[in-house]
């Protein structure tokens, strides 16, 4: 994909966030989407394109009043937004439509118009998965962390660290669900969940959504706000039961994802002013450092745990308190993609200075699947 | 009321080997004849050069503790302690969810790259599973 010719020009997040219990999942996506499009400038009828997860496409365009020409229902969990952007990024340069909304709410907290999620008794992951007691998120995600920790030499304190760090961005964030300040020492005195892990180091769950507005780069300088142009993309998938992965070592979709998107933009690692990994689990930032080529796996833990990704270090991660402690609705990408967006606007609550290019990568499911956005704000 | 019960699998006509050795006290994994790529779970083809042409074998039964969780909460229907929910490194290559019976479920007892041996635990009449326990001797 050739760099900088599509655009975001419009980014907003749910009116409200954290708990709704007053509006269904489907009101949710139609509150993101009419603040993304008032943020832009624009009206239903001025949206050709639609892609969305979960829910269908045509639920989204028809509750919305859209008639598209193109629309993209990926659904690979919480990183499908990553998916959506690169996808209408290429349907864009291709011609295939002009302005592409995408769309994300989750009514994760309050369950209202939200199907449970479940998969099928004759399923891979039901027949060799489901009978030893995997049992949500937090009983599947973090079982690669043991081995992550004895191969590179990472501690507990260090994956302690990264729910203390992201909570000091939180605490800049209004919006944020969790402001307090933690310790280390909070973080493993609190409630086992699934050992490593405790609940500080689990996501929050979550009422809210968000949606972007892209179009070509030649009309989005038309648009009311600043473009943020897309730099680079990435995506890969690998497999949906967590024990099949190719290794704990390292995410094998991440290690697709986040390096294409780099070649594609052409920059290297020090080019990097702003950073979001999705952080479903106190392990994904490291995970993500090491499979992006940040830096060799084994200093994953000592970085974070050396204050580099704090507010003001080096390198500024999930900035606006990730999905530990800003909010997750069940499908975090999309937050993060609007972190970025505000980063690269200059508008974030917890800004960094100059900040030129963000780098936004995504999982889906158990590391199932990834989705790396690289934006910039100069063209 | 009855308690409620461990999730089961509903076999696939893929799958209908696996799970009758099972019950019949077989850990039964499939290779492939061109490559001798040896795989799970079960498929008629090799993921890796995508041969139709595989067999059904009976694995050792012997592997190491890859990695693991303790899942403490919430507690999946049908357990109702905490439980450890571990992949397990098979001799022949490919690695397996499993639960580890006859062990504490605790850090100090459950070591990474420990020795393990398969066990077969009947749930019911028509339900065996492939279980792993730390290996004996």
């Amino acid at each position: 994909m050739r760099r900088n010719q599509v655009a975001v020009v419009g980014a907003a997040e749910t009116t409200k966030l954290g708990v709704i219990p007053d509006m269904s999942q489907i009101q949710l996506h139609a509150d993101a989407a009419l603040n993304a499009m008032a943020d832009a400038g624009l009206k239903p009828s001025d949206i050709d394109g639609v892609a969305t997860a979960v829910e269908s496409p045509q639920q989204i365009a028809h509750y919305l009043g859209i008639t598209p020409t193109w629309v993209d229902g990926t659904s690979v969990g919480g990183c499908s937004f990553m998916l959506h952007v690169r996808h209408a990024a290429a349907a864009i340069e291709a011609g295939l439509c002009k302005t592409v909304l995408i769309t994300h709410a989750e009514s994760g907290k309050s369950m209202i118009g939200k199907q449970p999620r479940s998969f099928q008794a004759d399923s891979l992951q039901g027949q060799f998965e489901a009978p030893y007691g995997i049992y949500g998120p937090p009983s599947q995600f973090p079982i690669p962390v043991l081995r992550f920790m004895k191969t590179w030499g990472i501690t507990h304190e260090q994956l302690a660290m990264v729910a203390v760090v992201q909570r000091e961005w939180a605490a800049k964030n209004p919006r944020a669900t969790m402001k307090d300040p933690i310790t280390v020492a909070d973080v493993l005195n609190s409630r086992m969940i699934a050992y490593p892990f405790r609940l500080l180091q689990c996501c929050l769950v979550t009422d809210g959504g968000g949606a972007l507005i892209m179009t070509s780069a030649d009309r989005a300088k038309d648009f009311p706000h600043k473009p943020v142009y897309v730099l680079g993309t990435g995506e890969s998938v690998e497999t949906p039961m967590v024990s099949q992965m190719e290794s704990f070592n390292s995410s094998r979709a991440f290690k697709v994802a986040g390096p294409t998107a780099f070649r594609e933009a052409g920059i290297s690692h020090s080019d990097v002013d702003h950073l979001m990994i999705y952080d479903a689990f106190a392990h994904l930032p490291l995970f993500g450092l090491g499979d992006l080529g940040f830096m060799p796996y084994e200093e994953t833990g000592k970085f974070i745990a050396d204050g580099n990704t704090r507010p003001g270090g080096k390198l500024p991660l999930n900035t606006n308190g990730g999905g530990l402690s800003y909010m997750h609705s069940g499908m975090y990408g999309m937050y993060a993609l609007q972190e970025s967006v505000r980063q690269m606007r200059g508008i974030a609550p917890a800004q960094v200075p100059n900040a030129k290019i963000s780098v936004c990568h995504g999982v889906g499911g158990m590391f199932a699947a990834s989705g790396t956005i690289i934006f910039t704000n100069e063209k | 009321m009855a308690e409620p019960a461990r999730a089961r699998p509903k076999i696939t006509p893929e799958t209908q080997h696996y799970w009758d050795g099972a019950k019949a006290g077989e850990l039964r994994l499939q290779r492939c004849d061109s490559c001798d790529h040896a795989y799970f779970p079960p498929r008629p083809f090799c993921p890796k050069c995508g041969s139709r042409g595989v067999s059904v074998f009976k694995a050792s039964g012997k592997g190491t503790l890859y990695s693991y969780v303790i899942n403490h909460r919430p507690l999946a229907p049908g357990f109702t302690e905490p439980y450890a929910i571990a992949v397990v490194e098979l001799e022949e290559g490919p690695r397996m969810m499993s639960n580890i019976l006859d062990c504490p479920q605790t850090p100090e007892a459950l070591e990474l790259d420990m020795k393990l041996e398969v066990t077969f635990q009947t749930i019911d009449d028509n339900l065996t599973l492939p279980q792993f326990r730390p290996a004996k001797g």
